[in-house]
């Protein structure tokens, strides 16, 4: 079976997900998800461990050669990748039988887990594919699925969050389409390796140049670069936690990788940076993101609005350390990516805990709350530490990486601007902190316990992995360099 | 709704024709222009134009919502289902020349049945869809 991993990567969250369907009755699906979604995790990290030290896995699919036919092909890059959606999926899915039984009718949560795994199979498509229409493809399906998903949320609101969300994500997904189109009528290849190398040898038309900016513009709206976010903080805030806890950790981050695959290993480095002046347009986007959506973040009275906007910020990070286009910025930018989904998906579960136990994620009903649910809330600052930077989290690596970055680049200021809208994160949290911790609980306010152990357990593992990666480096610095000296390598 | 005799017969006459070309453009699209989706809307078409005329209490007798909601997931199950056997029985995920002694009978095997997986979901989505639709307009009371 081992030659098969990187298809089964796929096709097991596919199966669950109809099985799930059928089997209807809630706590039986739950248990085909978590087989699911651990299956999927003990693939990935088999299929990491055979890329780390060997050669580019290529599967087949339906045995037709490829480029004709569609290829999975798992590099360093993309195994990383598989490794963390498929790790957050494995984390979050015990965690939802609690939540999803408080926040849902009892008559869909099947439907509820037929979606989360349709997503998380799209999610996983598109990072295996190596096959251009393939991707758009997964894309769909796993934005298709999490639109449902938001639509889920209690409050009525979720429904005009994700009508948004579907129709500017369907444009996204039209202007990929369009770009991958234009690719195809010029090369006439889809598959990823082929469209390189053909690329490479042409010099740049009208066509490439104008497939590059409907790619580059479509994915920025997936991944919700600044001014493109629009539809990220509504989504993110009204979907039920579950859903905005697997969304912001996972579905931001595959648009990331999808970014990455094409301005490096599709297109290259040349075209990218050289040709075509990405860098400055990425700086500029990614600083306003920082300092805009986090500054924006620190008025809201909504929790998970506030973490919603911080998202965009740290999305502004990641997008940083790609324009930088050297070794040390795009590992930040893929460091930044694991360690990002670790800390926002715990900050997102924990959030969760609070809303099972009082209701309400908005910043007055909070106060107090660190004596009454004293591990939920440490679980949150830990989480806010990492957000901030604090040496000893995973977030202090991911800015001492991007900071190198900037610096080997030449540009000081940008190190600079780092550290500064790091401040800004300082206050959001605090704000929080003060709140929680420092306010007395209203008078009026009922006993209540900590979440139940099957939500604070899962929070707690990521919280823990977001100091564990922050103090044992090895991993992620490690397969992040090398993941991206193989983008840079690919691309010239 | 009853009065209309005409619409009445002539879509009781018209049904079965709009099977049988559900049926052959399903299982003739591993030979010519069709396959499970084109025949998956037609099937659906036919049972949409058999709930406009004769109502949805009558048409969700036909097709209930517990058989279509099965139906959906029965589609997917089979599709992915036949690219689990063909790599069970060695060959790669969705390759069909191995389903049968010969890869030319394998690959018909194999695209007849996925066609037929897709055929099944496409139809039950698309008159669950309308069902939904329509129901929803009813419960509104403003049919």
């Amino acid at each position: 079976m081992i030659e098969h991993l990187a298809a089964l990567q796929v096709v097991i969250p596919l199966l669950c997900a109809p099985i799930c369907m059928l089997v209807r009755y809630r706590d039986w699906a739950w248990i085909v998800a978590l087989f699911g979604s651990w299956a999927c995790l003990v693939i990935s990290w088999l299929l990491l461990q055979q890329v780390i030290v060997g050669d580019p896995i290529s599967y087949h699919m339906g045995n037709w050669a490829p480029p004709l036919g569609i290829e999975y092909r798992v590099d360093t890059v993309n195994a990383f990748v598989l490794l963390i959606v498929s790790a957050i999926g494995a984390v979050v899915t015990p965690y939802a039988r609690e939540s999803v039984r408080a926040e849902f009718g009892v008559n869909r949560v099947y439907l509820f887990y037929t979606s989360y795994m349709l997503c998380l199979c799209g999610l996983l498509g598109v990072t295996i594919t190596g096959d251009a229409f393939n991707l758009f493809v997964f894309l769909e399906i796993s934005s298709l699925s999490s639109y449902v998903l938001i639509a889920m949320g209690k409050d009525r609101r979720a429904l005009t969050a994700s009508y948004q969300y579907l129709v500017l994500g369907t444009i996204g997904a039209t202007f990929i389409v369009i770009g991958i189109g234009l690719l195809y009528a010029e090369t006439g290849t889809l598959n990823m390796e082929d469209l390189a190398k053909r690329l490479a040898d042409q010099p740049l038309s009208r066509t490439v140049g104008a497939a590059f900016g409907f790619l580059v513009v479509g994915i920025s709206l997936k991944l919700a670069l600044f001014p493109l976010h629009l539809w990220l903080p509504n989504a993110y805030t009204y979907a039920p936690s579950v859903v905005s806890a697997f969304l912001a950790a996972t579905a931001t981050k595959v648009a990331v990788y999808v970014l990455l695959r094409f301005l490096f290993s599709i297109f290259n480095v040349k075209l990218s940076f050289g040709v075509m002046p990405l860098d400055t347009i990425l700086l500029v986007l990614s600083v306003i993101a920082m300092f805009a959506a986090s500054a924006v973040a620190i008025f809201q009275p909504d929790i998970k609005r506030m973490l919603a906007y911080s998202s965009v910020a740290q999305i502004g990070y990641m997008v940083l350390g790609i324009s930088f286009a050297n070794v040390n910025g795009i590992a930040a930018g893929i460091i930044h990516l694991f360690n990002h989904a670790l800390m926002k998906g715990g900050m997102f579960l924990a959030l969760g805990c609070v809303f099972y136990q009082i209701a309400s994620v908005r910043l007055d009903d909070m106060a107090g709350l660190g004596k009454r649910m004293p591990w939920t809330m440490a679980a949150f600052v830990v989480g806010g530490l990492s957000l901030i930077g604090v040496p000893l989290t995973v977030g202090f690596v991911s800015k001492w990486y991007l900071v190198v970055g900037a610096l080997d680049r030449g540009w000081w200021f940008a190190a600079l601007l780092i550290l500064l809208s790091s401040l800004l994160a300082v206050v959001y949290i605090w704000r929080v902190v003060e709140v929680a911790y420092l306010k007395p609980a209203p008078e009026n306010a009922g006993d209540i316990e900590d979440a139940p152990p099957s939500m604070l357990i899962p929070t707690w593992i990521l919280i823990g992995a977001s100091v564990f990666f922050g103090i044992n480096t090895d991993l992620t610095v490690g397969v992040a360099k090398q993941a991206a000296m193989q983008l840079l390598g690919a691309g010239g | 709704m009853h009065s209309y005799l005409v619409l009445r017969v002539v879509a009781k006459l018209l049904m079965p024709f709009i099977m049988l070309f559900g049926l052959y453009v399903q299982f003739h699209g591993d030979f010519g222009p069709g396959g499970g989706f084109q025949a998956g809307v037609i099937f659906a078409a036919g049972f949409i134009l058999y709930a406009l005329i004769f109502g949805l209490k009558d048409a969700g007798k036909v097709l209930p919502r517990g058989i279509l909601r099965f139906g959906i997931a029965l589609g997917v199950l089979l599709f992915a289902g036949v690219g689990v056997y063909d790599m069970l029985v060695g060959g790669k995920y969705l390759d069909y020349s191995v389903m049968a002694q010969d890869p030319v009978h394998g690959q018909h095997l194999g695209i007849l049945l996925v066609e037929l997986g897709v055929g099944i979901t496409v139809t039950s989505v698309m008159v669950m869809v309308f069902f939904t639709f329509a129901r929803h307009r009813q419960t509104k009371g403003d049919d």
